[in-house]
């Protein structure tokens, strides 16, 4: 019966989320745009001799922040100033099965962003390191229990539409310090060390180092996506509420 | 066991106290209609019934469970309408019914229910785009999927067209066919009149009135003339034209007149003739003894200071 619940909230929350145009175009089509466009067109010179090696993890990472970060905590801010999370605390959903449902469809938008990312970067030249594909897979994981705790914690102390702005400048400012488009070392050194704290620049550096470069993950990025993917989930349960 | 009672029940919000030391029970079977104006707390005892708020003081008990510390075990078999939205908006009724519907182990046909409410020409429409009458309608139908032995219609028919209302009704009088508590907020007179079987008329957090129909329009205001007619009327002219006690005719609100005692036929001749006589329009006439609307306006008046 729980799983029941489970599946059926799983399979509304991946519909809901596919049919909405402005989440796909922050999902996949402006991580696309940005692949291909920054790909072709050397605006950003970068430390590596091909823009494809390094852009490709900085966009994967990027689409991940879109679809954790942004499209949960704008999707959860709404549906509780509709009230339909309040009218959903009198059903027997219940709250796990509530966070587990929406978690799921998180994941299933990701692998769908890799069916589509991947293909575009290999086209464009991408020649990752596929003995990296484990630990970048639990990268994302990581980065995505941080992010999706950070967007519901959001989500559960703003209004709707001030949440709807919040999440998009937060997106645009960690994409800024995150290394994500271009490399954190070129970023003034104080900023450096201060986007280091944050799971972007983690997520980032853990993706181009698993998958481009083929080098070990840093201590301090597997330590900011550790901490994060348990402080920020943490919070969003502590501070969530029906309605 | 009553179906649902809360006892001395207070709720707070910060300093301000919404609901006042209620108690009141109804039985399984029963429609529970809670009246009163807007801030009268009728909101607030709802939501406390179905667990959403915890009670400052006092007891409350729905099918035998506490509420919040028992949530789990109700939720299944308890269904709500809130008073607004509780629906994604980019949902259609049939997709919002069927997932409803998963969410308990013996639901209602959804197919069925979308028909029950009239909303089968609109099944794939999405909420935002249902009229406010068709939302209030698919809000009632999910708060029936799970088969609930208890219901709480938070106004239910606020924004409903005729033809709507009446399904409605309808709809109620089948789940207390059925043996369904029905617990109803309203601040409209004629729902609460045609489908309650027991009225709490609520002010400032606390019951003013209680009982049924009938018996709240009995212990209203008794026999009387009531009638309309333009504002300004002089009623002591009238009281002697008609034969009654001077203070028996008054202006209850302007241009809304009582002549206290009995509503003979010759009486309302004689105020008809009077009308007549000073050129005076006549409308809204009404005799016998109160209506619930009479009892209502009493209560409220009573609790003015």
């Amino acid at each position: 019966m729980r799983l029941q619940r489970l599946l059926a909230q799983t399979g509304a929350e991946v519909g809901m989320t596919l049919r909405r145009g402005e989440s796909l175009l922050l999902t996949v089509a402006i991580p696309v745009i940005l692949l291909v466009f920054l790909s072709k067109i050397h605006l950003v010179p970068s430390a590596v001799s091909d823009s494809i090696s390094f852009l490709a993890p900085g966009i994967l990472a990027l689409a991940v922040m879109g679809t954790s970060l942004v499209n949960l905590s704008i999707a959860t801010g709404f549906e509780r100033g509709y009230g339909v999370l309040k009218r959903l605390g009198s059903t027997p959903l219940g709250r796990p099965s509530l966070l587990g449902a929406k978690i799921a469809a998180v994941v299933v938008v990701e692998v769908l962003q890799v069916i589509v990312l991947v293909p575009v970067s290999l086209a464009l030249g991408w020649h990752p390191t596929a003995g990296g594909a484990g630990v970048a897979v639990a990268v994302v994981l990581l980065a995505t229990a941080g992010f999706g705790g950070l967007g519901l914690l959001l989500a559960g102390v703003l209004r709707a539409e001030v949440n709807l702005a919040a999440a998009n400048g937060l997106w645009l400012l960690l994409l800024l310090v995150s290394g994500m488009v271009s490399p954190l070392a070129k970023l003034p050194r104080w900023l450096e060390e201060v986007a280091k704290v944050f799971p972007a620049a983690a997520l980032s550096q853990a993706l181009h180092d698993a998958l481009g470069l083929g080098h070990a993950v840093p201590g301090w990025a597997w330590l900011a996506l550790v901490l994060w993917a348990v402080l920020a989930p943490a919070a969003a349960i502590a501070t969530f509420k029906w309605e | 066991m009553p179906a649902i009672s809360c006892h001395d029940l207070v709720v707070r919000y910060g300093t301000r106290t919404a609901v006042d030391g209620l108690s009141l029970q109804a039985e399984h079977g029963q429609v529970l209609a809670l009246l009163g104006p807007n801030g009268a707390g009728k909101t607030s005892t709802v939501e406390t019934l179905e667990g959403y708020r915890r009670p400052a003081s006092g007891t409350v008990r729905v099918l035998g469970l506490d509420p919040t510390a028992e949530h789990r075990a109700l939720v299944a078999r308890m269904g709500v309408m809130l008073q607004r939205g509780g629906v994604y908006p980019v949902m259609g009724a049939r997709r919002a019914l069927r997932l409803f519907a998963r969410y308990y182990s013996d639901p209602e046909d959804p197919d069925a229910l979308l028909e029950l409410v009239g909303l089968g020409a609109v099944a794939s429409t999405p909420w935002r785009r249902l009229s406010g009458g068709e939302q209030q309608r698919l809000s009632l139908a999910l708060a029936l999927v799970g088969r609930p032995e208890v219901v709480f219609l938070d106004e239910p028919t606020a924004g409903v067209d005729p033809e709507g209302r009446l399904a409605i009704r309808e709809v109620i009088g089948a789940l207390k066919a059925r043996g369904v508590c029905v617990v109803l907020t309203t601040h409209e007179l004629p729902e609460a009149e045609r489908l309650a079987d027991e009225v709490v008329i609520l002010a400032g957090g606390r019951a003013v009135a209680r009982g049924t129909v009938a018996e709240l329009a009995a212990a209203g205001p008794g026999p009387a003339i009531r009638f309309g007619a333009p504002a300004g009327v002089d009623v002591a002219a009238l009281a002697i034209a008609v034969g009654a006690a001077p203070g028996d005719v008054t202006e209850e609100r302007p241009g809304q007149y009582t002549v206290k005692g009995e509503s003979s036929a010759g009486r309302v001749a004689a105020v008809a003739a009077w009308l007549d006589a000073q050129k005076l329009p006549l409308a809204d006439l009404r005799t016998g003894s109160g209506s619930l609307e009479d009892a209502y306006l009493e209560a409220m008046r009573a609790e003015k200071p």
